[in-house]
């Protein structure tokens, strides 16, 4: 759970890892009951319409001013955004 | 830091055999993006853009915003999958790479997973000795790049100890197409040459498609070396299983692959002859002290959890699609390099000498432009290679095949003579303009005003009083101190045969 | 003013619109009083459109230049939040997003505001639509207009609130498996889930990208088509819209309400979904809508879907596993929320800021879709549910060559108290029961009201589904049902809604 939430990137408190490693199990209920009927003769769908060959020409089109780029971050500097270290100190 | 322990190249090549692997992630210059219509970074009307200034909501994950594939480059990726030798599929998906990093918009990679649009191929490339290397293609995918990070604060500008990072996503939505290839057996010592053959034999490929500018300083072509050892065995005895391998990342120069390729080598077959064993990782190349230093070690972090992308379909090219960019690709590097060879007249050694030092395109561009074969290759792997020698980088970052072009021109028109012309190519490098530009911001061209030479031929002969004298006399070669003189007053910028050609008719007057 | 407008239907108020009769400033003035006057109640918007006088005055100053103007000019919208705007924050109901501002409009925001609708602001919704009552809104929940201690249902319960109280005529929502009809049923209000691509996505804050769809909510079926007309078509920045040439939805709905679509109308009834799932009041209604159709000429048709049953366990492998990965953008680095960590690394600000600012819901079904997505999960997990997806569209072909639409209870229940259900994240699942198979399907749905519950007093809607592209077939359909019924009622469902805010209050 713990590694979960690394890679969800989500701070998980003592009591979320508890309460969520008990719905894990909602999980593994839905793919058992999935497999009763997923055999490896059906076709999977990902797409509910299928198509393909959807393309854009290459021209170039609408794009972001900086402002507008900008207008929503946390933090930025000389027209980029801002983050925090991205390492921790070297080891 | 402890100094790394490294074998000698011989021994550890006697010892082990090195088997290499490589990612190389071409930027298409396509005008736009790959899954959307802002400008392209690596496109030449890109180049000097602001940070931030080529950006659409999708390339920095606004919510809401919805990727659509570039036709262009879907077809660029279907040439360069052919040009490799490669099958196209029929159909291809894209995948999401799902990681967290701030220079990821979306914090997934839209990129291909189990169904790349081309797979198996096979790329030859020649060595300096003439010896053709087959390189197994494994797959080769398209997908977008990232945006750029700047590492402010702390002592290098490095990743490490910075206080902050700043984002700039222009370069984020490039179209790339990564082109994996199998494991490479069998190069023994050659190892670090085939390494650098191969990167020069993409680049070739990218640049006579035209997709790409493939300049490696820009991160046009950037390429991760795979390395592993395996230890040689008694002939009958079963091969060990291979060696663990490194992938050494940021090596952005043909003459870097080489290098980084020859180090790993090194210094694996001293960990390993020294009892150790080696860790799977990503390695960074240091051009500055030419080591590989530990990146993040192989870990949980790299649960990318594919899955396909539901924003987007399936590309199912059609074959008459693929049989018309089949029809057009451009002739096979071995093909080309021939009848190169022979349109340039050039001996086996000098042909060698550009092939193998990346130059076929530059060359072949500076001819292009105007330039005698003879003086395109003397220029680039003469005066262009000792500068990038001596500064450590890629000739073909230095200059472009326009300007030495136009340099070359000039010497042909008698507007600069070789030593001018040298001058002039160092202020091209320095970034002072174009040839015509340097000059005549240097004032570095001949002197063909023929009042400047007869002034400063008056001077001379005052000063040596007795060399009209002397050449009326029959000595000729008298003619040398004035001329010598002239030049010297004239700074080099003066034509000294028609120097001679004035003092000579003064003589006869 | 003689007549209240905001109790008029949008076709109604657009023409009057349209005639000159009304101002459109003053059907917007009517409706920002309403929501003045009921929404402290009812909690429907978000956001009220500061701007909307002035759009609203610059429609009738173009009508008034004699400029041709769309059907539904000058005629009030609510959208959801989870549809990003220039104008008015979009959060998507979540505080990781609070005060944000899109520099672009969603397509079908931009439709709407090019065909002259007045955006009136924007409505609640369950964070990033993950829910079925509103209660996972970060802003508070939605009250029911019939009662209002009760769910409006979710995700988009702000929509069907605001429409069911009479705060807007239309709004817009989002059904990713049941979050346009689910609402609609509970509230006595019309909602429709186009076919998958009908409408284009883009700028519809994404929650499961495969089964999102952008729709019409609105009061009658009529004006569900009037606005589908508008928002509806190819949009090439979605690359999952379909090039289809659509025909004109409202001519549907008006020759629907004719009742002649209904004669020799095939209904297929679904032999898996048995009475017994249902509350009484929920089949009763149902049963009573059935028995009219076949009175007015419709043949009910028992049909099968053996899969349907599998619908939800699917549903709930491939909605987490692409809400994780689409919610991976909320990160503090470009816009949001951002929580400093003092010395920490961005990494620690990300996983910090993504705690605080998503709540219990969104980060439970984050980390279901992180596992179901990770090492070697994918094709067990997120694989297999895609291979439901296929048996489920073969049910739906085998059953269209026997009927034409096939009908179902929306939901199961009418709309149960508010926290009721909260704590317990199975038994709101089934409420999806019988929309989910739609979204998996990509086949259009639309819920209309069918009645009452006979135990509890409140809505029950009717579903019914056609074959992907059939929009139209649904528009027909239920508008002829629809009349049948107001027929029957002697007006509009909701006239019997309580009444709301000082109205209902004594003078
Ligand atoms: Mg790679
Ligand atoms: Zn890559």
């Amino acid at each position: 759970m713990r590694h979960l939430g690394v890679l969800a990137r989500i701070q998980l408190s003592d009591e979320e890892v508890e309460r969520l490693t008990g719905q894990l199990a909602v999980i593994v209920d839905n793919i058992a009951k999935v497999s009763e009927v997923a055999s490896a003769d059906v076709p999977a769908t990902s797409h509910p319409i299928p198509l393909e060959n959807v393309y854009r020409p290459d021209a170039v089109g609408e794009m972001l001013t900086v402002e507008q780029v900008l207008q929503n971050a946390p933090d930025s500097a000389d027209g980029r955004f801002r983050v925090t270290a991205i390492l921790g100190e070297e080891q | 830091m402890a100094k790394t322990a490294l074998m000698d190249y011989d021994e550890a090549i006697a010892r082990f055999e090195p088997v290499l692997g490589f990612e190389v992630h071409v930027e298409l210059n396509t005008a736009t993006k790959m899954f959307s219509s802002a400008g392209n970074p690596a496109h030449a009307d890109n180049h000097d853009a602001a940070p931030n200034t080529l950006v659409a909501p999708v390339d920095m994950g606004l919510p809401g915003s919805l990727p659509v594939v570039n036709e262009t480059a879907v077809r660029y990726s279907i040439s360069l999958g052919l040009a490799l030798g490669c099958q196209i599929a029929p159909s291809s998906r894209f995948a999401r790479k799902n990681y967290f990093y701030p220079d990821l918009g979306k914090n997934y990679q839209i990129s291909q997973y189990d169904e790349p649009i081309a797979f198996e191929g096979q790329v030859e490339i020649e060595l300096a000795d003439g010896t053709r290397v087959e390189v197994p293609i494994e797959r080769a995918h398209m997908e977008e790049d990232a945006g750029k990070l700047t590492h402010v604060g702390g002592a290098t500008g490095r990743i490490q100890g910075a206080e902050y990072s700043l984002v700039d996503y222009n370069r984020a939505g490039v179209p790339l197409v990564e082109i994996v290839t199998k494991p490479i057996y069998g190069t023994e010592h050659r190892a670090p040459e085939v390494a650098k053959a191969y990167v020069a034999a993409i680049r070739d490929i990218v640049l006579s498609l035209g997709i790409s500018e493939a300049r490696m300083e820009r991160g046009n072509l950037r390429c991760d070396a795979n390395v592993s050892l395996r230890p040689r065995v008694a002939e009958g005895e079963p091969l060990p299983p291979l060696g663990t391998r490194t992938e050494t990342k940021n090596v952005n120069s043909m003459r870097s692959v080489e290098r980084a390729v020859r180090y790993e080598i090194q210094r694996q077959a001293a960990i390993l002859a020294g009892g150790g064993s080696i860790t799977q990782e990503t390695r960074h190349w240091h051009e500055d002290t030419g080591t590989t230093s530990p990146g993040r070690p192989k870990s949980d972090a790299d649960d990318y959890r594919y899955f396909p992308e539901p924003d987007l379909l399936p590309v199912a090219p059609s074959e008459e699609l693929i049989a018309q960019l089949r029809a057009a690709l451009p002739e096979a590097p071995a093909v080309r390099r021939r009848r190169l060879k022979a349109e340039w007249g050039y001996t086996d050694l000098e042909f060698q000498d550009v092939a193998n030092g990346g130059l076929l395109a530059e060359v072949e561009a500076t001819v292009a432009a105007g330039a005698s074969p003879a003086a395109a290759r003397k220029w680039w792997t003469g005066e262009i290679s000792r500068i990038a020698n001596t500064r450590g980088v890629e000739a073909t970052s230095l200059v472009s095949p326009a300007d030495v072009a136009a340099l070359q021109l000039l010497v042909d028109a008698g507007t600069l003579t070789d030593k001018l012309a040298r001058q002039v190519l160092e202020g091209v490098i320095a970034g002072e303009g174009s040839p015509q530009e340097v000059v005549d911001a240097r004032g570095l061209a001949v002197v063909s005003d023929d009042g400047a030479l007869i002034a400063a031929i008056d001077d001379a002969l005052a000063a040596q009083p007795d060399v009209l004298e002397k050449i009326r006399d029959g000595k000729v070669q008298a003619a040398g101190a004035v001329i010598g003189a002239v030049m010297k007053a004239m700074r080099g910028q003066a034509d000294a045969a028609r120097v001679r050609e004035l003092v000579l008719e003064r003589a006869a007057q | 003013m003689s007549a209240d407008l905001t109790r008029l239907t949008a076709a109604d108020l657009a023409a009057r619109l349209s005639s000159g009769e009304v101002l459109s400033v003053e059907a917007t003035q009517a409706h920002l009083d309403r929501i003045a006057a009921v929404d402290a109640d009812v909690h429907a918007f978000l956001h009220v459109n500061a701007g909307a006088l002035d759009a609203a005055a610059d429609v009738d100053r173009r009508r008034a230049a004699g400029e041709q103007l769309g059907e539904l000019a000058g005629v009030p919208l609510a959208i959801k939040d989870v549809l990003v705007t220039t104008d008015m924050p979009s959060t998507s109901g979540s505080r990781i997003l609070e005060g944000y501002l899109s520099p672009y409009d969603a397509t079908v925001v931009s439709r709407s505001r090019a065909a002259g609708l007045i955006p009136l602001g924007k409505t609640n919704m369950d964070e990033f639509a993950m829910g079925s009552s509103t209660e996972h809104s970060a802003f508070g929940p939605t009250h029911n207009p019939w009662d209002l201690d009760r769910i409006p249902g979710g995700s988009g319960g702000g929509s069907a609130a605001a429409v069911a109280a009479f705060e807007a005529p239309l709004a817009l929502g989002s059904d990713t498996g049941g979050s346009i009809r689910q609402p609609a049923h509970v509230t006595g209000t019309v909602g429709m889930k186009p076919t998958y691509g009908g409408v284009s996505r883009f700028g519809a804050i994404a929650l499961a990208s495969s089964l999102d769809q952008v729709g019409p909510v609105s009061r009658t079926v009529l004006d569900s088509a009037l606005l589908h007309d508008v928002i509806g078509g190819h949009d090439p920045h979605d690359s999952t819209s379909l090039s289809d040439t659509w025909p004109s939805f409202a001519a549907a709905a008006r020759e629907g309400a004719t009742g002649a679509a209904l004669r020799g109308l095939r209904v297929g009834v679904i032999s898996e979904l048995p009475d017994s799932g249902f509350q009484a009041g929920v089949s009763a209604s149902f049963r009573a809508a059935l028995a009219l159709l076949e009175a007015h000429g419709a043949e009910i048709v028992d049909i099968s879907a053996p899969h349907f049953e599998y619908g939800v366990a699917a549903y709930y492998l491939i909605l987490p596993a692409e809400a994780s990965s689409n919610l991976a953008k909320f990160d503090s680095v470009r816009f949001g929320l951002r929580v400093d960590v003092p010395g920490g690394t961005v990494e620690d600000v990300m996983a910090v800021t993504r705690d605080a600012g998503f709540g219990e819901e969104v980060k439970r079904r984050i980390i279901l879709g992180t596992y179901a997505l990770s090492a070697g999960y994918y094709d067990a997990y997120y694989g297999s549910a895609q291979k439901v997806r296929t048996l489920i569209q073969r049910d739906f072909d085998a059953a269209f060559e026997k009927v034409d639409v096939i009908a179902t209870p929306s939901a199961p229940t009418t709309a149960f108290r508010l926290g009721e259900k909260i704590d317990d994240p199975l038994q709101m699942y089934l409420n999806d029961v019988t929309t989910i198979p739609a979204n998996l399907a990509g086949v259009p749905g639309i819920s209309i009201p069918s009645g009452l519950a006979e135990e509890d007093g409140m809505p029950v809607g009717i579903q019914f589904l056609a074959p992907a592209r059939e929009d139209a077939r649904l528009y027909r359909v239920g508008a002829g049902l629809e009349a049948l019924l107001v027929d029957q009622w002697g007006g509009p469902l909701l006239d019997k809604a309580p009444a709301l805010g000082t109205e209902g209050r004594a003078l």
